[in-house]
């Protein structure tokens, strides 16, 4: 049975392989229905990943429980649950949740904006110490280093390679920036730096694509692998 | 009759080539030489196309991608790699630390980037484990979690039967949060994974003994790709922790990354092109790792013709376009 079921499993993940290849011909039902079991598939797993981790993994057994179980203690005069471990603040992050979902309703479609300005803010405040820490305070430092020394004030110590690269990043970041600097017309001086700068953003521009060629093509390498290695047996 | 009479000519001439090739080469090079042959005679043949201003439809250049990565794999073609600064310096660092260092390596990925992060992520994980290096696994993406057990009990675990869970490492999976998550571990582990992946409390494992945050730690890996990944590890663990951060990535965020190298990130792995040169470093440290799997090494071959095909056609293309566009002016 589990031999079959291998066997079918390798069947259906080819099935679904080749009809996700078959829209580079044309666009076709075989490509329509591997593309809605995906999405239906990812909702689905992203549902129960979500419910389980989140809804039940955090709220359900760090507060749900124990609330409910105490609301039905104190009603039934029943033995009153353990609160060791609960985290009743949990239950803002589930109201939170519940607002979100009133969205539906449009007479109180608006309570939803409550839990996303929630988030907005908290994301902002979490992203904007560490951010400017890390992507500007040690950036600019790594950028404003000495051109021909290792360290400052340690003379003439670099070498060839290092005050290259220096140099490098130093003409890059400066003539870039100049680049999008719009208040003043890029002619003279100023236009070339600019479109020295535009020669670095296209280089880099081109070294993203030549590395996301490579990533694109690994993925189509694992796929093909799969289809001539694992389901056709054709790769020893 | 002229036109039929030449390509009988040219057929007769591609068919003794063929008979010649095959009394003259290895049979095991075979497989690899007709390939080549189909591709670049391909690739000439639409070179002259493109030369008389003839279009190429696009689904030739699919068949092309397909055949340059097919046959690389069905009759491999290996190169031999030189571990690049970014990438030697992840190794050097993981090679450098005493053994019994506490290193972390997070899983956070998902199945469409696993082709060309797994294979680094075994790679490292095979490393700190050779070195007898105490590896704390865990993921920030739901989907790493399956993916980081599958590399742990079919690749990873299999080769180091010696070492005990809990002890040598430990799994303590996946946690929703993104960057939460982050916030929280680095000054405190228990507050966000009270227990590993068997719920075992974070309290009763040895690795744990001397490890109370991220700050403790004396090495970090982030494998990924996407959010949060190596990035989310450097804002929020790296830089404000005072840890060591190296990044294993898909190569399409690499580029991203390479600002961060070397003052936050020890190095970075950037791909399978990055996979490769770890594997390779591995192979050559340590030789009796010769016959360990190495899928980065063996992706490279169709990853190169690939490439040269690609390039190919940027170069066809090219010249279709400045053919037509002569054409133009003319008229």
């Amino acid at each position: 049975m589990e031999v079959l079921f291998e066997h079918f499993r390798l069947w259906l993940a080819a099935f679904l392989t080749l009809g996700i290849f078959s829209f580079l011909y044309k666009d076709n039902p075989w490509y329509k229905l591997s593309e809605a079991i995906f999405v239906g598939i990812s909702a689905g797993y992203w549902f129960v990943v979500l419910f389980w981790d989140n809804f039940y993994g955090k709220f359900w057994v760090g507060a749900g429980d124990y609330t409910f179980g105490w609301i039905g203690a104190k009603l039934s005069g029943g033995e009153v649950p353990s609160s060791s471990g609960i985290d009743l603040m949990l239950w803002v992050g589930a109201i939170l949740g519940f607002l979100m979902l009133l969205r539906l309703i449009p007479k109180i479609g608006w309570l939803s904006r409550w839990p996303l300005a929630f988030i907005v803010g908290a994301t902002a405040g979490l992203w904007l110490i560490n951010y400017v820490a890390s992507n500007v305070m040690v950036q600019v430092q790594a950028t404003m280093v000495p051109l021909f020394s290792s360290t400052f004030g340690s003379g003439f110590d670099s070498s060839l390679g290092a005050i290259i690269g220096t140099i490098v990043i130093f003409v890059g970041t400066f003539s870039g920036l100049v680049y999008f600097f719009f208040s003043k017309a890029h002619t003279g001086a100023f236009g070339t730096t600019a479109k020295i700068g535009i020669l670095f953003l296209m280089i880099t521009f081109g070294a993203s694509f030549g590395y996301t060629v490579m990533s694109r093509m690994s993925l189509l390498i694992g796929r093909i692998d799969y289809l001539l290695g694992d389901w056709l047996g054709m790769i020893k | 009759m002229g036109k039929v009479n030449l390509t009988l000519l040219l057929a007769a001439v591609a068919i003794v080539i063929i008979i010649a090739i095959a009394l003259i080469f290895p049979l095991e090079r075979l497989g690899q030489l007709y390939s080549l042959l189909l591709i670049f005679g391909g690739l000439v043949a639409l070179l002259l196309r493109s030369i008389f201003a003839k279009e190429v439809d696009r689904r030739i250049i699919f068949l092309f991608i397909f055949v340059a990565v097919a046959a690389p794999l069905l009759f491999p073609i290996t190169f031999s790699e030189k571990p690049t600064a970014v990438v030697k310096a992840v190794f050097d660092r993981v090679e450098s630390l005493p053994p019994g260092s506490t290193v972390l390596l997070s899983f956070d990925f998902d199945p469409a980037m696993a082709p060309e992060v797994q294979p680094m992520a075994n790679a490292i994980s095979r490393h700190c484990l050779k070195k007898g290096h105490k590896v704390i696994f865990m993921s920030l993406w739901a989907t790493g979690q399956a993916l980081l057990t599958q590399s742990l009990t079919n690749t990873i675990l299999p080769e180091f039967p010696e070492k005990q869970d809990g002890i040598d490492y430990v799994n303590i999976g996946y946690k929703a949060g993104n960057e939460g998550v982050l916030n929280v571990i680095v000054s405190n582990f228990e507050k966000m994974f009270p227990t590993d992946v068997n719920s075992v409390p974070l309290g009763e494992i040895e690795i744990f003994d001397d490890i109370r945050s991220c700050r403790d730690l004396d090495f970090i890996v982030s494998f990924g790709g996407g959010l949060p990944g190596s990035k989310e590890w450097v804002l929020f663990v790296g830089d404000p922790g005072g840890v060591d951060v190296a990044a294993g990535v898909a190569a399409v965020v690499a580029p991203q990354l390479y600002p961060y190298y070397p003052a936050q990130l020890v190095g970075i792995l950037g791909g399978v092109k990055g996979a490769a040169e770890y594997e390779f470093s591995l192979k050559e440290t340590y030789p009796d790792l010769k016959d360990m799997d190495t899928p980065g090494l063996k992706m490279m071959g169709p990853q190169t013709l690939a490439h040269i095909v690609i390039i190919s056609f940027i170069v066809i293309g090219n010249i279709i376009y400045f053919r037509g566009r002569r054409k133009e002016k003319g008229q």
